[in-house]
């Protein structure tokens, strides 16, 4: 083993019916680093994750930890924690409705006795010391996301973690967050805890880390110091080819040419819905690619979902093309040309069980009808066409969702909604935790869309990617509409000042 | 050799891919029966061609008895299959509700007369009467799971606690009986045609249904909704209504189960008819694989699930097993065949047929 190395896993292997997941993929973790594991959708890093957490058994490979002379032996999550290894999830995996000293130890106490007073005692005692904003009493659903987040990885280390792995811990979370949680990062590597990180937002590899490693389609690509490897360069690793840079995009101009006199072709006045939004109004033009902006909770969400009908809408009015129209549920939005991809990919977007036809094929035909079904050779032509237009990685048409990868089902949704050629498009988070280059392509096709006149509402957390996108951008702030910008105004300074208030000033 | 082995190994590769297959399991366990009895008594399968009270000429054996009692079964199995699958519950007030059913096309055609002479309204009158009554409490059902979102297994024993008192005030709690012999062909022969006319009447369920999953997107977005309601409302569908509409459709099978139950006694018994036939029911259709958690279904499957299960009583009937202890065995049964068609144990058959195929192989190659 490297001196200093805490964990090392050599020429990994791991076969899936039909794909070889890993390939010889060998990874070290020193004592006291923050590594980033970096690869695109598919490339194997949850798999590398699952082997060295014992979810899935390798075919071929050791892993050694130091301090043990012959490789480790893990073959399910209990030996991978009895041996240090902790891992903290991009969902959360606790309990909500226990306490935070509960879940700290759930699991782990011996005997049936339980000293609760001594329990609450030492959960915030390592509380204090990592300096999160919980009390061990406290109900774990009355914090917020990141809290949650922080109580696990809490409990990651209480159990004596020597190797952290936290997956995606980010995708969730807004910036004050996200550095909070980097400060604990941070302190725990100064004890001497290795952290895998597993993320795709590039900026946070260049905020915390020390190295990388870039794995792609199932091999290991490289291990870098993070000095010695530039941005450009850690995508051109990851795709595996020079970047058709991500600026390019930029420059196929978003000037949007306001048509005078032409009714927009959706306008809403006064919407409100049950979700707790102020009412707000709204209105896009043909061809247009405009945003909303704000923090997480902003009710950025909660705006798109009143103008599809997704929450119940208690008040206002929409119209198109300058006449009333009624949407109080999803299908009416559907008949009058509305498609809405959601933000909860898992829970709102896809139907885990069913194939990716029927996936790609359910809006389409829920507006045909009931007694109308498609055919199965049309159906298989409509799933064909979309997977090959697309680009979605899947054994066949027939395989479950569910066992596409985070990207794939992405594109598998977008499938679905652009089969009903949809008139105004609205993507909310469209690309949350997928790789970089699905987020080129989905970017693309919606500058494309809209060349070709279709209306696109583009949410992200990301504001360069809604900078590059977006002619027109809708600030929010504490679930209120407080501004538009356009123009010369996009840029990243004015939509900061916008959303923190400043204007009012 | 060569030619051999290639046999050898699309062979393997077939039972492993129909081990992975849904319907697998109803057929594994079907053939397990068919095999024990085939063991213990070949007499099982003697199938008799007689006359019965009534002159006509009739099939009999043990045989016959499946086909006849097993297609009440497929009938339930085929709405309850539809009901779990939308609904990721159960429906146990199926019994009681072919009690009231019944109890609805015993009160039309006897009208005010327990005892008639005549039939005081057409059968099909009263089967359609009861076809609407059926379909009503199943929209009760339907209402307090969709709408009020009350768990199915605790909405449906309002019905399932109340049913069988129900159907006896239909009928004033009297005991009609209908002496019109034509009403005894639903649930036993039609003149001239020696199979039970159960069976044609299931065959008839079985094909409309299979019009209905071809030509409807009843099965895609009753999956659709039990597998992610969210996504599906989003989707454009209305879960609550899809759920409702699988008890309503539910309620249309305990119609038609409960016209041939009526008719085999022409006569009814309200504590005693289809009792424990939702127990069955469900099993039949978690006998066919199917999730009782909900989402996607096998019809063919859950069908073939029923027969199994009527399989299973007869050929305990068969070895004279009393009635009080019948469900014990069953269970018994029941536990084996569930274990066997779990995911864990079917993944470790279907490695271990590998690793025999793979040794006989090296067997023959050396």
């Amino acid at each position: 083993m490297r001196e200093n190395a805490i964990l090392e896993m050599r020429n990994i292997h791991k076969s899936f019916p039909g794909v070889r997941a890993l390939q010889g993929v060998d990874f070290t973790l020193c004592e006291g680093e923050i590594h980033a594991l970096m690869g695109e959708n598919g490339a194997g890093k949850s798999t590398l994750i699952k082997v060295l957490t014992g979810v899935y058994g390798k075919d071929e490979g050791q892993i050694f930890l130091k301090g043990m002379e012959k490789a480790a032996m893990i073959r399910s999550p209990q030996d991978a924690q009895r041996l240090g290894i902790s891992t903290v999830y991009q969902e959360i995996t606790l309990c909500p409705n226990l306490s935070v000293a509960e879940n700290m130890y759930i699991g782990r106490t011996s005997g049936f006795c339980q000293n609760w007073k001594k329990m609450n005692e030492d959960a915030d005692k390592i509380l204090t010391s990592l300096d999160i904003p919980a009390k061990a009493s406290q109900q774990l659903a009355s914090c917020s996301i990141a809290v949650q987040q922080m109580v696990a990885i809490a409990r990651a280390v209480d159990m004596d973690c020597k190797v952290l792995i936290l997956d995606e811990p980010t995708s969730s979370l807004d910036e004050q967050e996200v550095e909070k949680l980097f400060g604990l990062m941070r302190d725990l590597k100064a004890r001497g805890v290795g952290i895998i990180f597993v993320t795709h937002f590039l900026d946070q590899v260049y905020e915390v880390c020390d190295k990388i490693t870039v794995l792609r389609d199932g091999k290991l690509v490289g291990e870098y110091e993070i000095e010695t490897l530039p941005r450009v360069q850690l995508v051109s690793k990851m795709l595996g080819k020079e970047l058709d840079d991500m600026s390019d995009i930029r420059d196929e101009s978003l000037v949007y040419e306001q048509k005078n006199g032409e009714a927009p072709v959706f306008e809403a006045e006064g919407l409100v819905s049950n979700a707790g939004i102020k009412p707000f109004d709204f209105y896009i033009n043909k061809g247009e690619v405009n945003g909303f902006t704000g923090l997480l909770g902003s009710g950025r969400s909660e705006c798109v979902r009143a103008i599809f009908g997704a929450d119940r809408v208690l008040g206002g009015t929409m119209k198109k093309n300058g006449n009333v129209v009624k949407i109080t549920k999803p299908i009416d939005a559907m008949r009058n040309g509305i498609a809405y991809l959601p933000e909860d990919r898992k829970r709102d977007g896809i139907v885990g069980d069913l194939s990716v036809r029927e996936n790609i094929i359910l809006a389409l035909q829920v507006l045909k009808g009931f007694f109308k079904p498609f055919t199965k050779a049309e159906a298989n032509q409509f799933a064909e066409e979309y997977i090959k237009l697309l680009g979605i990685k899947t054994a066949s048409a027939d395989t479950p969702i569910k066992s596409l990868s985070g990207g794939n089902q992405q594109k598998a949704i977008l499938a679905r909604w652009l089969l009903t050629h949809p008139e105004y498009l609205i993507l909310d988070e469209p690309t949350r935790g997928i790789d970089v280059g699905t987020k080129i392509d989905i970017q693309k096709l919606v500058l494309k869309l809209a060349s070709e006149g279709m209306s696109v509402t583009f949410i992200s957390s990301e504001t360069d990617e809604m900078l590059r996108t977006c002619s027109r951008l809708i600030v929010m702030r504490d679930r209120k509409v407080v501004g538009g910008l356009s123009g010369q105004d996009l840029t990243q300074s004015k939509i900061m000042s916008t959303i923190a208030g400043g204007e009012k000033e | 050799m060569e030619n051999k082995e290639m046999k050898k190994t699309g062979v393997s590769q077939m039972f492993r891919s129909l081990l992975s297959r849904q319907i697998f399991i109803p057929i594994a366990a079907l053939l397990l029966l068919a095999v024990f009895n085939l063991v213990t008594d070949p007499s099982f399968y003697k199938i008799t061609f007689g006359y019965n009270s009534a002159g006509d000429p009739v099939l009999s054996g043990y045989l016959m008895t499946i086909l006849d009692y097993g297609s009440e079964l497929a009938i339930l199995a085929i709405g309850m299959t539809l009901v779990t699958a939308a609904t990721g519950g159960q429906d146990i007030s199926v019994g009681a509700a072919i009690a009231i059913s019944g109890s609805v096309v015993l009160r039309v055609l006897c009208g005010t007369n327990s005892r008639p002479e005549t039939l005081q309204a057409p059968i099909i009158v009263a089967f359609l009467i009861s076809c609407v009554v059926a379909m009503m409490f199943g929209a009760f059902n339907g209402v307090l799971v969709a709408y009020f979102r009350i768990q199915p297994m605790v909405a449906t024993l309002i019905l399932f606690t109340a049913g069988r008192s129900i159907a006896a005030w239909i009928n004033n709690n009297e005991l009609p009986i209908i002496s019109e012999p034509s009403f005894g062909y639903f649930g036993g022969f039609i003149p001239g045609i020696p199979v039970p006319t159960p069976f044609f009447i299931a065959a008839a369920c079985m094909a409309v249904t299979a019009l209905l999953l071809r030509f409807t997107n009843l099965g895609l977005y009753t999956q659709a909704v039990g597998i992610n309601e969210n996504s599906s409302r989003l989707n454009g569908l209305n879960p609550a209504f899809i759920k409702f509409l699988t008890f309503v459709l539910l309620g249309l099978c305990v119609a038609v189960a409960g016209l041939i139950k009526v008719s085999r006694l022409s006569s009814i018994n309200y504590s005693v008819i289809a009792k424990d036939i939702e127990m069955d029911a469900i099993l039949a259709v978690a006998l066919g694989g199917n999730a009782l958690s909900g989402g996607k279904f096998n019809m063919a499957a859950s069908i073939l699930g029923a027969y199994v299960i009527q399989f299973l009583t007869t050929t305990l009937y068969k070895f004279n097993v009393q009635s009080d202890a019948l469900s014990a065995y069953k269970a018994v049964v029941v536990i084996v065949l569930v274990v066997l068609s779990t995911p864990v144990v079917r993944e470790w058959l279907s490695a271990l047929w590998k690793n025999v195929s793979r040794g006989q192989q090296g067997k023959e190659a050396a």
